[in-house]
């Protein structure tokens, strides 16, 4: 039958199963789909807490959420249009994400007694009116595909294995999708045994043909190509583009990288990714722990490589001391922490901001270090890319923040030509200015030099144990650490010299409310700034990606407003350093659930505060 | 500041610093430091491409007073600052110092995944029985009953054995000396610097503050002889004041002959290459106030050819750049799937 089409500006789909049902792939191949099409996109995936949960309990959902559009797309979406729902927990635990009036695309199939019982449902939702509101596209896809392939001669394991291609190709043609990419990526994927190739290709075209015969549903959707700055884009995760900076960095300041690191969640993909990098001279190292992972990273920074460490809060507290001996060492290198809900082991696969006071103050004694925090995951190859610079420039070890949310959502990248990026340039010794080499002898910028093993004549030893200023020897006297710990100290803030002023990034230049955010509530906090702007409140965003030190000019720019917001996935961390920084009333927007803030959750702030 | 392209033309001299040594006088640390300089010249490395690791302890001040490069660490992190190192400069020659408490307690984890790792460098395991520089308390190799601040009735924690731990951990080169036999100490030094892999080489060291005589019963003059089994390859184990005992294997079980009663040929002939041998010759760990105890060995009890972490791990970034190519960063930036937005 023919279906009419509809246009959309943007479109919020959450495709939800059991981990088994290869949801995240699905929601990454519709993703790739639709920003090589030209949408702008925004992703978030939602891990099952239980990696091994039994099928089709609660605790074994897994969702990916992901919002395209024609137009300016900076977050996943508040509210689903779409919710493709595998089985009854995958339905149960989603359907309060979707809006009134639409969509649920279920698979029958996984609404069985069993699975009822499972998803803890007295009736079925598919006929006690709990659907009333939306509307419904039921199709049994196991049998659907299995039809599909009655002939392909595989198990019964494998052909419901490719179900989730079924669904995909039904996406494809309701949102007018060319399905080449994903096709392609079947072949490439399973180029060891092409009967899965067949299998899938298959089903993808089942899934699609039956989208188009079907009376599931009469109209189509077109969603059109965005509207974004001129030039070449791919899709990238948080992650890799931080392996991707830190590969980039080291290229560019001619250091090898050396990465050590515990496999631990959310973090553990950047050492994936690293590790396929092998022909750039990446070397990735996985260690008995967190603190060898740390110290690793410290001997091959003294060794002369790019040293760089990645985990999470658990991880993080365990690097602690070796974090300090960095500090006092006064040798480069980048300590990442992609953060996720704590305390302890917390929510291990949910994302949070609350260790913004563990980088700051995380360690024993006085020791500064600069922290910076990428705002989206394409942000996340500049901020790290700086957080290089900075380690190697400023010789000082740095955090890196990211976290779940950025780690593992995915945007367009306006990706960077390498010759576009600044070389990275060490302070070397220079033998002939002064012949003894002397290691902590500073520039301007209080910089000590960085002179490797097998370099003759600067043979010299360094340590925990506080040192005399300039030679390096150890020193107990009084004075001296004093004026080593303002010298540490003023080492940091001289980094503000070198990074850029910070701008008003969206709404008003001064006004009523400035809405402060730092890390991943960058993409909400913009989306409700702009629109409360439009509506005419004088709003501002200001988003930090330096912590630490502040640039120079954020007094100023505070001081332009009535009112500061600070909303963050925490108890008001940044809040606290504000307060304390710039002795002004700022008030927090907390959240502390384990899931990001919805663009509503900012605005309703915002109209509260002028209201 | 001297430097020489030839080691050869350096002294022992050379390699110590203007730093005031720290340690208690008479403690067994200045001989240990003294063999250390000692060898330096003789073990084919240039200066500058030596550097000295260490964690906390009294012995992990050592870095300080060799005029190489150094870095004296935290507490148990010496070996894994030092994997982190070697990795990266496989063309450097590293020396890790530590301690019964910093090797075998705070630091554990890291020795044994050094070991099984197998990075061609040295650990010189200062083992004093005690904890020097906090004052006093038992560590982990201190005997069971052991008095000291933190064990007022005696400390009830079984000893380690350490060289079992690190054969038990694949550790490529096993050895013990003691600070009391220069020439002994200076022997198994050499040998462990030529050892591609790591050598673990244990010292016998005496605390006279905190631990006095705690291995006075291998290193004195009156005892040594009786005590102590001075492991040599090819040799068969002879010990005694007289040269006058050995060990035999009675069907597995090490076995003290006389050799009155016994040819050396009887006797068990040491082969460092034999590991199960090794296992054997490390549980030779007896109280040596039991009646009928072993005695203690001493020199190498194990080597082993094994591939080396760093070589590996080379010859993976080789492999990685022959499979394809060079890496090329605009190739890696841009990915695979790539759209153009026109202006
Ligand atoms: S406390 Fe013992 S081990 Fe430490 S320096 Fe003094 S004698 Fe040597």
């Amino acid at each position: 039958m023919s279906k009419t089409v509809e246009e959309k500006k943007e479109v919020t789909i959450v495709f939800a199963g059991d981990s088994g049902d290869g949801i995240q792939l699905t929601g990454t191949q519709f993703t790739n789909t639709n920003a090589l099409f030209g949408n702008d996109v925004s992703t978030f995936p939602n891990y099952p807490a239980e990696i091994r949960a039994p099928q089709g309990t609660l605790a074994g959902v897994s969702g990916f959420q992901l919002q395209f559009g024609s137009v300016e797309v900076s977050t996943p979406g508040d509210v689903c249009d779409v919710l493709v729902a595998m089985n009854a927990a995958a339905f149960k635990v989603n359907l309060p994400r979707l809006k009134k009036s639409g969509t649920v695309i279920v698979n029958t199939d996984g609404f069985n007694a069993r699975n009822l019982k499972l998803a803890e449902y007295d009736t079925n939702p598919l006929e006690d009116g709990t659907l009333n509101d939306f509307r419904t596209i039921p199709i049994d896809v196991s049998k659907m595909t299995r039809m599909a392939l009655v002939d392909s001669g595989l198990g019964k394991k494998e052909v419901d294995r490719s179900r989730n291609m079924f669904v995909l190709g039904f996406l494809y043609y309701m949102y007018n999708r060319d399905m080449k990419a994903t096709e392609n990526f079947i072949r490439e994927k399973f180029k060891k045994s092409p009967e899965l190739v067949d299998a899938n290709l298959k089903v993808l075209k089942a899934g699609y043909n039956f989208a188009d015969t079907s009376e599931t549903f009469t109209s189509r959707y077109n969603v059109k190509a965005a509207q974004l700055k001129s030039g070449e884009y791919r899709n990238i995760m948080g992650n890799q583009a931080t392996a991707l900076g830190l590969i980039a960095a080291s290229k560019k300041a001619s250091r090898d990288l050396f990465y050590g690191s515990y496999p631990i969640t959310p973090a553990s993909d950047i050492l994936h990714e690293l590790a396929k990098h092998k022909n750039f001279g990446v070397k990735t190292f996985q260690a008995e722990d967190e603190i060898a992972a740390i110290c690793t990273v410290i001997g091959a920074s003294f060794g002369g490589q790019l040293g760089v460490t990645a985990s999470s809060g658990p991880g993080i507290a365990l690097k602690g001391e070796a974090i300090g001996l960095g500090v006092m060492l006064e040798l480069p290198m980048v300590v990442i922490n992609v953060q996720r809900g704590g305390p302890s082991t917390g929510l291990p696969t949910k994302t949070e901001q609350s260790d913004l006071l563990q980088a700051f103050y995380g360690r024993n004694g006085e020791a500064p270090m600069p922290i910076l925090a990428a705002s989206s995951p394409s942000d996340c190859f500049a901020t790290i890319f700086e957080a290089c610079r900075i380690a190697i420039e400023h010789m000082t070890p740095v955090f890196f923040l990211s976290d779940g949310y950025i780690a593992n959502g995915s945007e367009p990248w306006k990706f960077p030509k390498s010759a576009d990026l600044r070389a990275i340039q060490s302070r070397d010794w220079n033998p002939d200015e002064n012949a003894e080499y002397q290691p902590y002898l500073r520039n301007l910028d209080l910089v000590r030099s960085w002179v490797t093993p097998g370099t003759p004549g600067g043979e010299h030893r360094i340590g925990g144990l506080e040192k005399e200023d300039v030679s390096g020897d150890v020193s107990y006297d009084p004075d001296n650490h004093e004026k080593m710990v303002n010298i540490r100290r003023e080492k940091v803030e001289k980094i503000a010299n070198t990074i850029p002023l910070q701008e008003v990034n969206h709404g008003a230049e001064s006004g009523d409310v400035l809405m402060l955010s730092w890390g991943s509530t960058y993409g909400v906090v913009k989306t409700a700034v702009k629109e409360a702007y439009d509506k005419g409140i004088q709003v501002g965003h200001v988003h930090l990606r330096h912590l630490s030190p502040f640039p120079k000019n954020l007094a100023d720019l505070i001081s332009k407003f009535k009112k500061v917001i600070i909303p963050e996935m925490n108890q008001g961390q940044l809040l606290k350093i504000i307060r304390a920084e710039f002795l002004i009333d700022a008030q927090g927007l907390n959240k502390v659930k384990g899931i990001p803030f919805t663009a509503e959750e900012i605005l309703n702030r915002i109209e509260k505060e002028v209201g | 500041m001297k430097t020489a392209d030839q080691n050869g033309q350096l002294t022992a001299k050379d390699f110590s610093t203007d730093q005031d040594v720290r340690w208690c006088p008479g403690c067994g640390d200045y001989s240990i430091l003294k063999q250390v300089q000692s060898i330096m010249p003789e073990i084919g490395r240039k200066k500058e491409d030596i550097v000295f690791i260490s964690g906390i302890g009294c012995s992990s001040r050592f870095p300080y007073y060799m005029d190489t490069y150094g870095m004296h660490s935290i507490h148990g992190r010496a070996t894994a600052i030092a994997s982190g190192l070697k990795s990266s400069r496989p063309d450097l020659s590293v020396w890790v110092i530590t301690g019964d408490g910093d090797a075998l307690s705070i630091g554990g984890n890291h020795l044994i995944h050094m070991l099984r790792r197998n990075f061609d460098l040295n650990v010189l395991l200062f083992n004093n029985e005690i904890y020097g520089l906090t004052k006093g308390q038992y560590s982990p190799t201190s005997p069971e009953g052991k008095v000291t601040k933190s064990t007022p009735i005696g400390s009830i924690d079984h000893p380690f054995n350490p060289l079992k731990l690190c054969l038990g951990a694949d550790a490529t080169f096993v050895a013990r000396t003691m600070d009391r036999d220069p020439k002994h100490q200076r022997e198994i030094l050499l040998k462990g610097s030529q050892h591609v892999g790591t050598s673990m080489i244990e010292i016998y060291q005496n605390c006279n503050v905190f631990n006095d005589g705690a291995f006075e019963i291998f290193t004195d003059k009156q005892s040594k002889a009786e005590e102590t089994l001075m492991l040599e390859d090819g040799q068969p184990l002879v010990f005694g004041a007289e040269n006058d005992k050995g060990i035999r294997l009675d069907g597995g079980q090490p076995t003290i002959v006389s050799l009155n009663d016994y040819s050396k040929d009887d006797l068990w002939i040491h082969n460092e290459k034999d590991k199960f041998k090794a296992q054997l010759l490390t549980s030779f760990f007896d109280n040596p106030s039991v009646e009928g105890h072993l005695p203690r060995p001493f020199g190498v009890f194990y080597i082993e050819d094994r591939y080396r972490y760093e070589d590996a791990m080379a010859e993976q970034l080789e492999f990685a750049k022959e499979q394809k190519g060079e890496g090329d960063l605009d190739a890696i930036l841009r990915g695979r799937n790539v759209w153009k937005v026109e202006a």
